[in-house]
């Protein structure tokens, strides 16, 4: 049956439709290749083949009566950031452990509601900080690809590392992730998958862990365009219990796809063929400039000049947000509580106990940018160069209708390789952080493999709300770069 | 814009989390190649710049003044590593 | 307002001279609505523990705040009756802290840009003073849950229902000079509260409290450090803690000592206060907007709507009382100290003599609901039954004394007064052949009195209290006293 865990979700939505297989049949082959691969990649936390196998025999029912929704019969994996009733959601960290919610996030409900069939939760970094799932409380999950002639394992970035890992190494045919600063995207590049960050405001935050509150988004990754299309349908919606949730409606986001990119204008940021830019990444992205020219776009230089303020001033702005989001797990109504003799004591032995170190880092930078006296200096500094950056891409697009960059610095890095030195780890999101930045929707599509036989990523960067634009950009890359090599199995059991 | 071992210890107890000196130590030198790293914001010039305070162009949206919600103790104790009659129950504040 | 004292008697007289004292206020006054600020959960007092709270309220992870509209309004309707500038553009800040019954780890409340700007109360003291009480500000902010200490000897219990309920933080001036103003400063905020709707004015809930700032200096001196006492429930403990704050400060700096600002507590048992163990450690609240949610951007349009629909305020109802029905201002400052006491009297005043009414309302009513502990809600006596007294009265029908009877009856027994007069034969005499009958009867019975009364006209007071004695207190005492006078000859 490992053919079925090969299907695109367009493709086993129609063979559902058809009754080629059950989606019962379709859940146990994830299942099973799950099981299979689990002990080797990590990538889920938690399956709950149960749940599952009751939420495809219910697919089952409504695929024999007609009532089909959208993503019915799907099996997806699903971000531990998202809470799932009766479930438990850990943000991956041991200060939520035991953690079971008694409610649903409004983007899993909304593919619950469209038929998906949920197959377990998957590794991310804690609290989604960090780029190579290595700060997980359980354990880094690993990337599909290795290195040609290497058995080193790569990390699959992060913070949705499990999310792009599982994608890649088919054990779930979509998953939800979420980009604070290029959380979806650089996972999604480094494992040869498509991951897509929304307009901020497109899904609702409500039911996901938060970590930094005005860059968090919600989005898909995929195993191409369309799939992560057909996700983001079913993913966004208009929630009155965001107030940052938008009222419009959602577009139809496969329903233009093919329409190519000819007559559209694609801007090209000068800043961001930064010093030091590896040679093969600027070979990638100036092919995706000829791939896109020849696909009939028209090509313009623009200008985002703030660019190299982004990473700094979200390394302030980040870790502020989240020092007051992770305030409240203080072991007083949920979670991990380690006692002390007092109040006080017990905050800070149930806090030193339950968060990991980048997440300490994080707490206390943020703690303190926006401590007495400091605030001017850092907190709302950054807020200001924000403004200018969201001011750089509004400019740009008067010119162009969407933007073409690189999605990452390098390709997959190996376990260990940039633990030392959190400066460099966060250097990782230095092209995607704008994007968060400036609240827009970007998507990475895998465009080749690199030097050392690892994908690479092309990031294209949209209007605010006009994801479907960019995702006709990406599927012209995605056409353009052909069929990506897959990664060998090493991780099956049975393998 | 270094920081020193006692602003480290400060910032920790604002944080409410315990820190050893091995760890104050280590997070000396990491804080402050963060903070100095970010430094390099101050070459912006921002005289005349709002702070972003909004990231999607919104207005806030208004509930109506209902009861919706509530009548849950049961959950919202649920997860709670100590409760009592639907209280939670910490150790003793002193005021 | 006021920047030194003039008056000399509110300085406290200290071992070694005159002491000035400096008081400002913020008081929390819960907003009246069914729904809390940001959470569906229900505001009603009391409850079973942790019944009245929504995920939001417990901030379980991933939970987001939505702003009641009705809250807004409300602390618009309390900015506008405080005179106050309303911000059309106002910031909803974190402020940072630990605390059991802070569940998220911060207070969504707003620091630099409030909802409702510098506005101001006149407060009118009982000597016929008045002073204005600058107002700061006014912003909207959650209330925190509540810590029960006594239930276990190692434990403490939290509740959250109060958790997020709306309240509005009403920052004074450091106008206020003693603790009988700040008393009266505390007693017109809730008056006007009251008025507006938008807080039930209920201390002994909790809808009301007051942190108390209070310094003291040498008359003209720069201000004093102050100290800050915190969460005072009731009028009378704001006057206790006040008077022994300043005094505990005034000891302290005339032994050469030096006032330390802090958080402090006050006892009601022992009317002290005390210094706050759990706030000792320095304030860092971080403050920073809440990203959560947007800037709170409100229309012209609807202040101005709102402010249409606002009822009249204890002040102008003050100036139309005296004005419309010729009250003096003390008794209309009774009267609109309480807007259902302001509405009583209205209703009996409508379209008679307010004199008449507000001695009936005041004296009368007022004084016999107070025996009684009675609010004016529970009188026994309708705004239309008094009105109706007092017709009685107007139109000869009974005299003032028959009326406070009627008054009796129907306080005890109910009914219309035009009846009891009617059932009990309690019409006034008029009929002037009966009056003089009983007159001459008086005067002939009593041949030294009538002596006596010649030289001491005052005397005809005892003959009027005769004849209405003889009357059953049913003769008209102005036909009696008239036919006396002419019949004994004085004048
Ligand atoms: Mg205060
Ligand atoms: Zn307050």
């Amino acid at each position: 049956m490992t053919e079925l865990t090969d299907l695109t979700i367009a493709e086993a939505r129609a063979a559902l439709d058809k009754k080629e297989f059950s989606a019962k049949e379709l859940a146990e082959a994830h299942l099973g290749a799950i099981e299979a691969a689990n002990g080797a990649l990590n990538a889920y936390v938690l399956a709950t083949p149960d749940q599952a196998l009751a939420m495809a025999a219910r697919s089952d029912e409504r695929l024999a009566n007609g009532e089909a929704g959208a993503l019915e019969g799907i099996p997806l994996g699903i971000k531990d950031l998202f809470c799932t009733q009766g479930v438990p959601t850990t943000a991956c960290s041991h200060i939520l452990e035991g953690f079971t919610p008694t409610y649903e996030s409004t983007v899993t409900q909304n593919l619950w509601n469209a038929g998906a069939v949920m197959l377990g939760k998957l590794n991310n970094d804690e609290f989604a900080m960090g780029s190579s799932n290595e700060t997980s409380y359980f354990g880094p999950a690993a990337n599909p690809w290795r290195r040609e002639g290497s058995d080193a394992k790569l990390v699959p970035g992060g913070s949705s590392g499990g999310s792009a890992a599982a994608v890649a190494a088919r054990l779930c045919m979509g998953a939800t992730a979420t980009d604070t600063g290029g959380s979806i995207r650089q996972p999604a590049a480094i494992t040869g998958t498509v991951g897509i960050k929304p307009t901020y405001g497109r899904c609702s935050r409500w039911g996901i862990v938060a970590f930094a509150s005005s860059l968090d988004q919600a989005g898909p990754i995929a195993r191409d365009v369309r799939d992560a299309g057909l996700l983001l349908n079913a993913m966004a919606s208009f929630d009155p219990k965001d107030t940052t949730s938008v009222d419009r409606a959602v577009p139809d986001y496969t329903a233009e796809l093919d329409a190519g990119v000819k007559g559209l204008t694609i801007g090209v940021p000068k800043e961001y063929r930064i010093e030091g830019l590896r040679p093969e990444i600027a070979a990638l992205w100036d092919k995706g400039v000829e791939w896109l020219k020849a696909a009939g776009a028209n090509i313009v230089e623009v200008s985002l000049p703030h660019t190299k303020y982004a990473l700094p001033s979200y390394y302030i702005i980040a870790p502020a947000e989240a020092s007051s989001n992770l305030a409240r797990y203080d072991g007083v109504r949920y979670g991990l509580r380690v006692e002390g003799e007092d109040v006080t004591s017990m905050y800070e032995n149930t806090r030193e106990a339950g968060f990991g170190a980048e997440v300490k880092r994080r707490i206390l930078i943020g703690t303190y940018v926006l401590s007495a006296g400091y605030y001017d200096a850092y907190y709302l500094k950054a807020q200001k160069v924000r403004t200018l950056i969201k001011r750089d891409f509004d400019t740009a697009f008067e010119s162009c209708d969407a933007i073409l960059a690189p999605a990452t610095p390098s390709p997959a890095f190996a376990m260990g390789e940039k633990t030392g030195d959190p400066l460099e780890m966060y250097l990782n999101d230095i092209f995607t952080v704008t994007v968060n930045m400036a609240g827009l929707p970007g998507i990475s599509v895998p465009a080749g493999l690199s030097s050392e036989g690892t994908p690479l990523g092309l990031q294209v960067i949209g209007r605010p709300f006009d994801e479907a634009t960019m995702l006709r950009a990406g599927r012209a890359i995605e056409i353009a770069a052909g069929p990506l090599a897959r990664p060998e199995d090493w991780w099956s059991k049975a393998a | 814009m270094s920081v020193d071992r006692a602003t480290v210890h400060r910032i920790a107890k604002l944080a409410r989390i315990a820190i050893t000196e091995e760890e104050a130590a280590k997070l000396e030198g990491e804080l402050s190649g963060i903070l100095d790293w970010v430094a390099q914001l101050d070459e912006v010039d921002t005289a005349d710049v709002p702070p972003m305070t909004r990231v999607e162009d919104v207005t806030i949206r208004m509930r109506e003044d209902k009861v919706t919600d509530g009548d849950i103790a049961d959950d919202i104790v649920a997860n709670a590593p100590e409760a009592d009659d639907h209280y939670f129950v910490v150790p003793k504040i002193v005021e | 307002m006021q920047d030194t004292l003039e008056k000399n008697e509110l300085l406290i007289e200290g071992e070694t001279g005159p002491w000035e004292m400096i008081i400002g206020m913020e008081v929390h006054a819960q907003v009246t609505s069914n729904a809390k600020l940001f959470s569906g959960a229900s505001t009603a007092f009391g409850g079973d523990p942790n019944s009245h709270v929504s995920l939001v309220d417990a901030a379980m992870p991933g939970m987001l705040p939505v702003i009641n509209e009705e809250c807004v309004a409300q602390a618009i309707r309390t900015g506008l009756g405080l005179k106050a500038e309303i911000n059309l553009y106002s910031i909803f800040d974190r402020k940072n802290y630990f605390y059991p019954d802070l569940p998220q780890g911060y207070q969504i409340s707003q620091y630099k840009q409030p909802i409702v700007g510098e506005g101001e109360v006149i407060v009118d003291l009982l000597d016929g003073s008045r002073v204005v009480v600058g107002i700061e500000r006014l912003h909207l902010e959650q209330d925190a849950g509540k810590s029960l200490h006594d239930q276990h000897p190692k434990k403490s219990f939290v509740d959250l229902n109060r958790s997020g309920v709306a309240l509005m933080e009403i920052v004074s001036k450091p106008d206020l000079r003693s603790s009988e103003q700040a008393k009266a400063y505390v007693s017109k905020l809730r008056t006007i509260l009251r008025y507006l709707g938008t807080c039930d004015g209920n201390m002994e809930e909790g809808s009301l409290r007051a942190d108390v700032n209070v310094s003291v200096r040498r008359p003209g001196d720069p201000l004093g450090t102050r100290c800050e006492i915190k969460n005072v429930n009731s009028i009378r403990f704001i006057g206790q803690a006040i008077e022994y704050e300043a005094r505990r400060q005034i000891e302290i700096l005339e032994e050469g000592g030096e006032i330390h600002q802090e958080t402090r507590l006050f006892d009601a048992k022992t009317g002290e206060t005390r210094s706050m163990r759990s706030k000792e450690e320095a304030h860092d609240y971080r403050y920073f907007p809440d990203p959560d949610l947007l800037p709170l951007e409100l229309t012209q349009g609807w202040v101005d709507s709102l402010a249409a629909d606002l009822c009249e305020l204890p002040d102008e109802k003050r100036e139309r009382f005296i004005a419309e029905f010729g009250l003096s201002p003390y008794d209309a400052s009774v009267l609109v100290a309480e807007k259902e006491r302001a509405d009583y009297f209205e209703a009996v005043a409508e379209g008679r003599d307010g004199k008449l009414a507000v001695n009936w309302v005041n004296n009368e009513l007022f004084g016999r609901l107070n025996k009684e502990s009675l609010g004016i809600a529970e009188s026994p006596v309708s705004a239309d039954q008094l009105g109706k007294l007092i017709d009685l009265i107007k139109d000869g029908t009974i005299s003032g004394k028959i009326a406070k009877d009627v008054f009796d009856i129907v306080w005890s027994e109910g009914g219309e007064p035009a009846d009891i007069v009617e059932a009990r034969g309690l019409r006034q005499v008029t009929d002037t052949g009966a009056i003089e009958a009983a007159v001459d009867e008086v005067i002939a019975a009593n041949p030294d009195k009538v002596e006596q009364a010649k030289a001491k006209p005052q005397m005809i007071g005892w003959f009027v209290g005769q004849v209405m004695k003889a009357s059953g207190g049913k003769a008209n005492p102005q036909a009696v006293n008239a036919l006396l006078k002419s019949k004994l000859g004085v004048e």
